[in-house]
């Protein structure tokens, strides 16, 4: 029952929020915000699941009820916890309290509708990794875009009105796709699965009982919903070409959704391809494994390409990551449990240090009212702090030993050098060829914005950060150090989990 | 003791009852102050045949063996119970928020009598098992509608749109009443079973296929599908807004609920002469695809909704549209659950509309700029419809269109799917501008006149954003009903 309890006190938090005059709202939404965090380290506490939850695993704090019912339709409400989700729904909590943080300076209008609808964010967030079943996950999958689009356009940039409803447009027509492409297989499994379970569904699939549906071969419509479900997260994560959507709406919305989106929205569309494309229809992945990892090569080199040509510190940070998810996308592809457990573990780390540098870069962005590069110089002195964490997020970004980042990557190309799937080493050697581009635009933008003479073109005080804006930082660069020096504290879990998966690959 | 049979038609018996105590009122005390009382009757009657037609759902009366009366005239099964739910909710909510919207107007007991008037008329549309009983009920619902849509007497608007809605549906139904004396050749009888029984022998197949042809025309003009569709937008937009509801809820709901026995139970799928499941898929796609188009192109609320509704009509279609794949009753029910919870949204949405047109703050989506602002609750009852409708779980419109997209594709019609998930995708487009108006655009001038808040407007607005919502999550207690009343046609 902890999970719903769990989603309970988000969407009740909301509630709450949402009614309360704006001038008690900060707090109420901070406090409000810390009951689901606390329940999730509870949760992480008392962890004891086994195996793979789509594989015939030992789930944790599982629940499954009947729900709804129609001719040959059978909805359940499941949920439970394996190693790969539960650290994802730990990151949410921690991020989601964070950015309720961070919102303190910047959000100064309808702030009860603000925080109400960052609870009601949450909530969402929360259920696409505990769901199980596939319509039961599609609402939340769905129901993330609600608050996520009024976010971006009623407290976002200049161009907010465009990036919303282009985020919007976007995600929903992903859905759509991969939805007939996900209901092609369950037809064509028939009488093999009687619900739309999702790992009885992926079991099924890895046993060979799709048949044929309206005259197709079931290879072919394994193949077309592989692709349908493929370019449907494609758009989530963003891989190039699906990527546009991802810097309007970055450089748009306001910090504290930035950090959500980057940290945990983007790793929605991860996790369903590790869910589905990559354990459903593993046969699939591995068979067009060097097309994929080609992709994902593409995604990172010309991701980082992108974020070296911007002058605009938050969309260097936005492009970023790209190259990131590409990097999780060629660990998922590699199938060995250094290669899918780092890009599971990659994720966690993206979420960290990527909120962690839009936290500063919307610290900066408080204080000196611009973002762009070449406006200031010299913030080191005048804000310490801020210059501190942002630089030792940017180093854990280039993969620093003991910060997340050095952990993931290393498990990354160590699982996919020694991957039986996508063969030639050249490939993940380009991949690595990326960090060093990473490595550029990061130290020439801070090199610029951070060290040198203090200049700076805008009419602003320059002070050190505030307590509520220097904890999230702080907080955020102790969970990466920690899960980077000791990366056990999460990939001994993930591991666990992606045993199953991987096992038997040659 | 067993009650007497009979009593399977107590929701249409008490809104025929309150029908006469309106007309008593009226008589005993015809005054223009007693809008509560006018109100209330007509309320509590539609109430009481949804508290009855609902009792009925949940005792099974019929829902296994159908009842039937006046020597098979008449029906209660599942299919009728459910559909007398959805036509008795929308019922209430319009007549409640008829209660602010008809202040001080002279012609309120005329009014909320032709309202019951109507809802008789489609409660018995989902009861009728013949053909005359479908003919009849059609006008009694219709006849009564084409006043009502009138009602506004010094509205050229209104006046119009009653004057267009009454040409089209006398030359619709002309075109239904040939059709069926067609079939009536043909089949040698008008009841349902013996019409089935008729076609399934006969050798006349040309004329056959004219008649149900002709039949599929009429029941097009009720429930607003191409090519009978263009009285729509021009009723609902010259309707008062309560009206408006009504006819492109319950009446659309109505004319799906004969069309669905009529051509499962009477034509059924393997009837010689016509492929009326084909005539259906090109229908479905013409519909929800123009009607989705023009959605996307209005400048007035009031007119996108109503184009709106033509567009969700198209989705309905599917359920006829993807019959004979092997998943009848699923994409049957699929199609019911769909008309359930768009009784709800729907109708919230033109409530919302007949609210701002209360307060006089304007038609076109720039009119209901900051609206957010100044209204929040009825604004996020209106984004919950709007959300709905466009099929984002915010409401039950997220699983009942899903639902009938999945059960396509399972009958192996995916490009029926494929086609609704494009319209999905405009639709969105239209449904959001409401939604970006209301919360993202900075307020205008002309909100200033927001001062008192309408209770009766504000109840059914919010009611029906609650049943919308709860639908979501309660789809289970609805989708049991829906699947078997299906699976009971065929």
């Amino acid at each position: 029952m902890l999970i719903e309890l769990l989603i309970g006190l988000c969407l009740l938090g909301a509630l709450v929020v949402f009614t309360l005059p704006d001038r008690y709202v900060p707090t109420a939404a901070l406090t409000a915000s810390l009951f689901p965090l606390v329940t999730s380290f509870v949760m992480l506490a008392g962890f004891d699941a086994s195996g793979n939850a789509f594989l015939g695993g030992e789930l944790a704090y599982e629940t499954t009820v009947r729900w709804i019912e129609l001719a040959g339709l059978t909805i359940n409400w499941h949920v439970g916890l394996d190693g790969i989700s539960m650290p994802l729904l730990v990151l949410t909590t921690v991020l989601t309290t964070l950015a309720i943080l961070t919102a303190w300076t910047p959000i100064d209008a309808r702030r009860s509708q603000f925080y109400g609808l960052v609870l009601f964010l949450e909530a969402g967030l929360l259920g696409v990794f505990a769901v199980l079943d596939f319509f039961a996950w599609l609402v939340f999958w769905e129901a993330v875009l609600v608050p996520m689009y009024l976010l971006i356009g009623i407290w976002g940039g200049p161009r907010r009105k465009y990036a919303a409803i282009k985020f919007f447009v976007y995600t929903n027509v992903a859905t759509l796709v991969l939805f007939v492409g996900f209901f092609a297989l369950v037809f064509g499994l028939g009488d093999s699965i009687s619900s739309l379970d999702m790992p009885a569904i992926a079991q099924a699939l890895r046993n060979d009982q799709l048949g044929s549906l309206g005259g197709v071969a079931p290879g072919t419509i394994k193949l077309a919903a592989f692709v349908a479900l493929f370019a449907g997260f494609a758009v989530k994560v963003p891989l190039v070409p699906f990527h546009t959507w991802l810097p309007d709406a970055h450089v748009e919305a306001p910090t504290p959704v930035s950090i959500v989106l980057a940290g945990v929205l983007l790793k929605m569309g991860t996790y369903a391809f590790l869910r589905f494309n990559f354990t459903m229809l593993a046969d699939v992945a591995r068979q067009y494994a060097q097309l994929i990892a080609l992709l994902a090569v593409v995604s990172v080199v010309y991701g980082a390409l992108l974020a070296l040509a911007q002058q605009d510190l938050k969309r260097i940070v936005a492009y970023s990551s790209i190259s990131s998810m590409g990097y999780v996308l060629l660990g998922l592809v590699a199938y060995t449990v250094y290669g899918v457990g780092g890009a599971t573990f990659q994720m966690i780390s993206h979420g960290l240090l990527s909120g962690l540098l839009f936290a500063c870069v919307g610290v900066i962005y408080n204080t000196t009212h611009t973002r762009m590069v070449g406006d200031m110089s010299g913030l080191a002195d005048r804000m310490p702090i801020t210059t501190g964490a942002f630089v030792a997020g940017a180093f854990g970004y280039m993969g620093l030993p003991f910060m997340s980042g050095f952990a993931a990557e290393f498990f990354v190309f160590r699982g996919a050098f020694g991957s039986p799937t996508i063969g030639s080493p050249l490939l993940t050697a380009v991949a690595m060829f990326g960090i060093v581009i990473v490595a550029g635009y990061l130290l020439y933008a801070m090199q610029r914005t951070l060290f040198g003479e203090f200049r700076l073109d805008t009419d602003y005080e320059v002070g050190r950060a505030r307590l509520h804006d220097a904890v999230p930082l702080l907080v955020l660069l102790a969970f990466t150090i920690a899960i980077g020096s000791a990366p056990d504290l999460a990939f001994g879990m993930i591991r666990e989990a992606v045993g199953p998966l991987v096992e038997g690959v040659s | 003791m067993a009650l007497p049979e009979w009593l399977a038609l107590a929701p249409t018996i008490v809104l025929g009852a309150a029908a006469f105590a309106l007309f008593a009122i009226d008589a005993a005390d015809p005054r223009a102050e007693n809008g509560a009382l006018l109100a209330g009757t007509a309320t509590l009657g539609a109430l009481a045949a949804l508290a009855f037609a609902g009792w009925a759902l949940i005792a099974g009366t019929g829902t296994e063996e159908p009842i039937t009366l006046f020597a098979g005239q008449l029906v209660v099964d599942g299919l009728s119970s459910f559909f007398t739910v959805i036509v008795a909710s929308v019922a209430a909510l319009v007549t409640v928020s008829s209660y602010d919207y008809l202040r001080g107007r002279g012609d309120q007991a005329e009014f909320y009598s032709l309202v019951m008037l109507a809802t008789i008329g489609m409660s018995l549309m989902a009861a009728a098992n013949s053909l005359v009983t479908v003919f009849l009920a059609l006008e009694l619902s219709s006849l009564p509608s084409y006043a009502l849509v009138a009602s506004l007497k010094r509205n050229r608007g209104s006046v119009e749109a009653g004057l267009k809605y009454f040409l089209i549906g006398a030359l619709s139904s002309a075109i239904l009443v040939y059709g069926i004396s067609l079939v009536y050749g043909v089949a040698g009888g008008l009841r349902l079973d013996a019409v089935a029984e008729g076609v399934a022998t006969t050798d006349l197949t040309g004329v056959l296929g004219v008649g149900v042809l002709m039949v599929l025309g009429g029941f097009a003009f009720k429930t607003a599908s191409v090519p009978f569709h263009f009285w729509a937008p021009e009723a609902y937009e010259g309707a008062p807004a309560p009206i408006s509801a009504l006819l492109s809820s319950a009446s659309k709901a109505a004319g799906f609920v004969v069309t669905f026995r009529v051509f499962t139970t009477a034509f059924g799928l393997d009837l010689a002469g016509v492929d009326w499941v084909l005539a259906f898929q090109i229908l479905a796609v013409a519909t929800m695809t123009l009607g989705n188009l023009a959605a996307a192109t209005q400048e007035t609320v009031k007119r996108m909704l109503a184009y709106s509704s033509v567009g969700q009509a198209g989705y309905v279609l599917i359920g006829l549209a993807a019959l004979g794949g092997g998943q009848n009753a699923g994409v049957l029910g699929a199609s019911m659950l769909h008309l359930l919870v768009y009784g709800f949204m729907n109708t919230g949405a033109f409530l919302f509309v007949a609210l701002a047109e209360h307060w006089e703050v304007g038609r076109t989506f720039e009119d209901y700029n900051g609206l957010g602002t100044r209204a929040p609750v009825a604004c996020v009852a209106m984004t919950v419809f709007m959300f709905s409708l466009a099929g984002i779980p915010l409401g039950g419109g997220f699983f009942s269109k899903l639902f009938l997209f999945a059960e396509a594709v399972g009958a192996g019609f995916w490009w029926l799917a494929a086609v609704g998930v494009l319209n999905s995708v405009i639709s969105v487009y239209f449904y959001l501008r409401v939604v970006r108006a209301m919360w993202i655009e900075e307020p205008g001038e002309n909100l200033g006149r927001i001062g008192e808040y309408p209770v009766g407007i504000y109840t059914a607005v919010i009611a029906a954003a609650v049943v919308t919502v709860a639908l979501l999550p309660g789809m289970f207690l609805v989708d049991g009903v829906a699947s078997d009343a299906a699976a009971h046609l065929f």
